[in-house]
């Protein structure tokens, strides 16, 4: 079982976000970067798989030279290497991103790795376009499920599970396939000290982008204008329940 | 022309209508129309709309009164199980046949899945959970939500016959509001041409939704509980005044994080959306994986020790103190006004 998981890392999150100068970006000096949410259970699956299935798990990352922190984290939970397309993530948009992904499988593939699961996160917690995994799925000619809460892989074929409008999905697919996973089913593990220091040692395939990006149309970033508030505090401590009762009778939530 | 994907509304089965998000990407395709006509010179403001598969009785009343005047209809057995690149095989037909300026969809978990797959097929780009747009030279300036709705970024988008502009819209981002003058749709129905490659990543099964408590996404009151309840096992008060308001508890992704409430109950970015008529924020900090959550609430009220926290200064009304002497003189006061 050969296990392909791609990456993206995005903004640390706090209280507030604050953009660099220029307008262009979200402003990181305080916040770092962290995995984005959803793909650390795609990380997590990966993992699982090549324990119950044996073969090997590998992390890809398009970012600059800093996003290897980001392999690293991946690696440092069990997956057994990684590839770093270096590049400025900010100048990719969606379809080149797929592109790229799509070449390093294909190169892969060529040299003898063939992944049997290429695995996403549902939507990247910054830029949110719901697109890579799809696109990368076409470009590969392979089958794709979104939203993936669960899966499991047996006879060549993977189950998925995932929320729909009416309840709880099932897929069936047959492998090779695409997958964008959701949290919420996976359970991420955390790092080990022996993890750790074997993520520091490991080999990370660097590569050069395959094309120049056609870039994602971003002409700036800008924040929602500061709302003062309007809170009107209805009082200190249990005292204030009477006060809490009537706004909900106001707006007609009592039984 | 704008082209609209609608969805059916969830949960409500065939007597159903058409989902709220798809009303409002309706209502936002008529001023857009309207916008793209203007700016273009032509007078072709019209609205399309695709249903894909069997679709609910109230579903052709509610796009007339959104005054859609062509309604395209994909009907297949094929399509009676949801697979993304069915619907977008038909959405693409309909694309080369019609060539709308733009395809919108809403910025649903379908909407935005089934739009990915037509910008795939199609090669183009591709604008999600879009506030506003415009037009602008020859194609569309876009403000979108970006980091979970803290900010919003500008894109620029080509548009027109052959290469649509590709939209989704954030929910909330307009309120769904009926057209000056209904229509009387014209409803084309056709056979859209499926590979076998388009259904094999199909709905294969269903296990209908968990029972018990008010579905989070619809409930009319959401009690929400943060890090701020202190435990696993704390949570009874919060869930007593839930019930007694016959709403929904919501939780923050720490609460999920820490194991001490389950998934499908977290509002906020990696949770469900959540738009009731009152939420009641107790022990949430407010940060903006959870704000993307319950932005869409009508009125907040938060409890909270903090009075500097965000869910507080953001909210409509707030409390402050420990949740747990307030939140069960709350429930004695309710008992006691409903007796």
């Amino acid at each position: 079982m050969e296990v392909l998981v791609c990456i993206k890392r995005v903004p640390g999150s706090s209280g507030t976000v604050t953009l660099t100068p220029d307008g262009l970006g979200v402003d990181t000096r305080h916040v770092g970067y962290v995995v984005s949410p959803h793909e650390e259970c795609a990380v997590e699956a990966a993992v699982q798989l090549v324990e119950t299935h044996g073969g090997s798990a590998t992390v890809l990352t398009l970012g600059p030279d800093d996003a290897v922190e980001q392999l690293r984290e991946a690696l440092a939970v069990g997956v057994g290497s990684g590839v770093h397309v270096v590049g400025d993530c900010d100048r990719f948009g969606p379809a080149d991103v797929a592109a790229e992904i799509a070449q390093v499988v294909r190169t892969h593939a060529a040299q003898g790795k063939s992944y049997d699961l290429v695995l996403f996160g549902n939507d990247s917690a910054d830029a949110g376009n719901f697109q890579v995994g799809i696109r990368a799925a076409y470009l590969l000619g392979r089958p794709v499920v979104t939203g993936v809460r669960s899966f499991e892989v047996a006879d060549g074929v993977v189950l998925a599970r995932g929320d729909g409008p009416e309840g709880a999905e099932l897929f069936e697919l047959p492998l090779p396939a695409v997958l964008t996973v959701k949290e919420g089913g996976i359970t991420p593990r955390y790092p080990s000290i022996p993890g750790r220091l074997k993520a520091r040692r490991a080999l990370i395939e660097r590569l050069e982008p395959a094309a120049e990006p056609s870039g994602s149309g971003r002409i700036r970033l800008t924040l929602p204008p500061e709302q003062a508030s309007t809170v009107e505090i209805l009082g200190t401590g249990p005292e204030a329940a009477a006060a809490v009762v009537d706004v909900l009778q106001k707006i007609g939530v009592t039984k | 022309m704008i082209l609209v994907l609608v969805e059916p509304e969830a949960g409500a089965g065939m007597d159903g209508g058409t989902e709220l998000i798809s009303l409002e990407a309706l209502t936002f395709a008529r001023s857009l129309a309207t916008a793209v006509a203007a700016g273009s010179g032509s007078d072709d403001a019209a609205v399309e709309a695709l249903v894909v598969g069997p679709h609910p009785s109230g579903m052709l009343a509610e796009l007339a009164a959104q005054g859609v005047g062509v309604v395209h209809h994909a009907a297949d057995p094929r399509l009676a199980s949801y697979s993304a690149a069915a619907w977008a095989a038909s959405l693409a037909e309909v694309v080369a046949a019609t060539g709308p300026a733009a395809v919108l969809a809403a910025g649903s978990p379908r909407g935005s899945e089934v739009l990915a797959h037509l910008a795939a097929r199609l090669n183009l780009p591709m604008a999600a959970n879009c506030v506003t747009v415009r037009p602008n030279g020859d194609g569309l300036l876009a403000s979108r939500q970006v980091m979970g709705g803290s900010a919003l970024e500008e894109v620029r988008l080509i548009g027109g016959p052959g290469s649509p502009a590709l939209l989704t819209m954030a929910g909330h981002a307009v309120e769904p509001v009926a057209a000056e003058a209904a229509t009387s749709p014209e409803v084309r129905t056709f056979t859209p041409q499926l590979s076998d490659t388009d259904l094999v990543a199909r709905v294969r099964g269903l296990e209908p939704v968990r029972t018990g408590g008010a579905d989070l996404t619809k409930a009319r009151v959401v009690v929400g509980a943060g890090r701020g309840v202190g435990g696993p096992e704390r949570f009874g008060d919060l869930l007593e005044l839930a019930d007694l308001l016959g709403g929904a508890l919501g939780v923050s992704r720490v609460v999920t994080s820490l194991g001490w409430r389950p998934h499908h109950e977290q509002v906020g970015q990696t949770g469900s959306r959540i738009s009731p008529d009152v939420y009641l924020a107790c022990g949430i900090s407010g940060a903006i994986q959870h704000w993307a959550g319950c932005a869409g609430a009508r009125t907040i009220i938060a409890i909270n020790t903090d009075a500097e926290a965000p869910m507080v200064t953001k909210a409509d009304y707030a409390v402050i103190g420990d949740l747990h002497e307030i939140v069960p003189a709350i429930v004695e006061e309710l008992r006691t006004r409903l007796a």
